[in-house]
């Protein structure tokens, strides 16, 4: 579903990916997992078409990037540590208007079931603005699956959240994954993610250091496992 | 692999319906809280109240400097607007939403733009009235609003584009205007000119050339911009 091979990415004279390799198959939700300043926020926004590539290849569902961006794009769900929604519009007239830019077909009914989905459905007529961090990040949700997309990427997404707000985006986050979605996720949070993924990938100093699948892993291994990778 | 990306086609939601998409939005959420158009309107009118007593002209004279203080109070103004328009697409990270979406990038800034023409277009609906009111000049005259609306397109044309760059640095508010004006001083000094044509009553043979300027000015640089937009908004 997703293939990436000898990726680079510069900033100027900063080389932030080094080479990465990546290989994702259909259904598989990977944790990628690294210390701040890896590169995994400038890889997840490659991924995304939000950013070119300097040097390699980046397939998503046979299209590849930046060539066929709009393919790509139409085919993804984006779920980022902001809620890329506006404040000044309900949460009903975001989903609106996403729908319309993804020509999202019965509309209506299908903003009900996300709004369903994401445990919104009383707040539809509320401004963005009102709702708590956790509720604005449920919606984010609401808006990344409203297209129904073959891949989601999430970066960061329990970054600013409280206990609660947690548990219920980690509830959000199997729905989501249950539902046969390719899924890859950035988080610092290793015992949440722990539970949810199917495999972890550890990028570090611009490439893929090591990866394990869950199978090859004990309850709460994660921790010795990254630990490891990162020396 | 091509069957299966056949097979895999999807709608897309076509360029007309993402410029209104875009446009309808930025409409709907300005309506709900008009910060955007009430600091445009604010700062328009104090300009004029400002330059009215500052200049502090015979009646003879006002019309002479009319067509310079309408569009200095309009170019000004109207970068407050643009800079917020894009501001709001910068929060929440809203503008990464609008790039993620599968859709000619062109569409975003011409729906990005109708918006911004109607905000600047409503300012000049208070604008010129209240100027008419207070220098006692009537402003009600079809060649002039001509030339104002050829003159809104290019100040727009320019402004949405230059706005789209400017929104990734930090310095936004300060670098609007500081790539903006020069860019924008050909379109002013025809406006300004073709506008005197028709306050002065020198006639409509003065104001052609200018305003055959300012339709050119319009078309060259919404070409520019249907070419630059995707490469000025990516990182």
């Amino acid at each position: 579903m997703i293939s990436v091979r000898k990726l680079v990415k510069r900033f100027g004279l900063k080389m932030i990916l080094r080479g990465l390799d990546f290989e994702v198959q259909p259904g598989e939700f990977v944790a990628l997992l690294g210390p701040n300043g890896a590169g995994k926020t400038t890889f997840l926004r490659i991924l995304a078409s939000l950013s070119r590539p300097s040097m390699g290849s980046v397939t998503i569902a046979g299209f590849s990037l930046p060539k066929e961006a709009a393919a790509v794009r139409v085919r993804l769900g984006v779920v980022s540590h902001q809620p890329l929604l506006y404040g000044n519009l309900t949460a009903e007239e975001n989903l609106n208007f996403y729908g319309r830019m993804y020509a999202v077909q019965g509309l209506e009914e299908r903003i009900t079931q996300v709004l369903e989905m994401v445990g919104l459905s009383v707040r539809r007529r509320d401004l963005v603005r009102t709702f708590s961090r956790g509720m604005q990040q449920r919606l984010a949700i609401g808006r990344a699956v409203l297209h129904d997309p073959q891949v989601m990427l999430f970066d960061e997404p329990y970054t600013g959240l409280d206990q609660d707000a947690s548990n219920m985006l980690d509830g959000v986050l199997s729905t989501v994954a249950s539902q046969g979605r390719t899924v890859v996720m950035t988080s610092h949070d290793l015992a949440r993610t722990e539970a949810l993924a199917t495999r972890f990938d550890i990028l570090s100093r611009g490439v893929i250091a090591a990866s394990a699948s869950r199978s090859q892993m004990g309850k709460g291994d994660l921790m010795d496992f990254y630990k490891a990778s990162l020396v | 692999m091509s069957a299966q990306r056949e097979k895999d086609q999807k709608p897309s939601a076509g360029f007309l319906n993402s410029v209104l998409a875009v446009a309808r939005k930025d409409l709907a959420a300005e309506l709900r809280s008009p910060e955007l158009l009430l600091a445009m309107l604010v700062f328009a009118l104090l300009a004029i109240f400002i330059f009215n007593f500052a200049l502090d002209l015979e009646p003879a004279l006002r019309s002479r400097v009319t067509s310079g203080v309408l569009w200095t109070t309009f170019a000004f103004s109207g970068t407050l607007g643009l800079n917020r328009s894009m501001a709001v697409e910068k929060e929440n990270g809203c503008l990464d939403g609008l790039l993620l979406a599968p859709v000619d990038r062109a569409a975003i800034y011409f729906g990005k733009a109708i918006s911004n023409l109607l905000f600047l277009l409503l300012l000049e609906v208070v604008v010129i009235p209240v100027y008419s009111l207070l220098y006692g000049i009537n402003l009600f005259n079809p060649g002039l609003l001509l030339v104002v609306l050829l003159g809104s397109v290019g100040y727009i044309a320019v402004g949405t584009l230059l706005s789209g760059m400017a929104v990734q640095a930090r310095t936004r508010d300060v670098l609007l205007p500081i790539l903006q004006f020069p860019i924008i001083l050909p379109m002013l000094i025809a406006s300004i000119k073709a506008s005197d044509g028709f306050l002065t009553g020198v006639g409509l043979e003065d104001a052609v050339p200018w305003i055959i300027l300012l339709i050119i000015y319009d078309v060259i640089f919404l070409a520019i911009a249907l070419m630059v937009f995707d490469y000025v908004v990516e990182e």
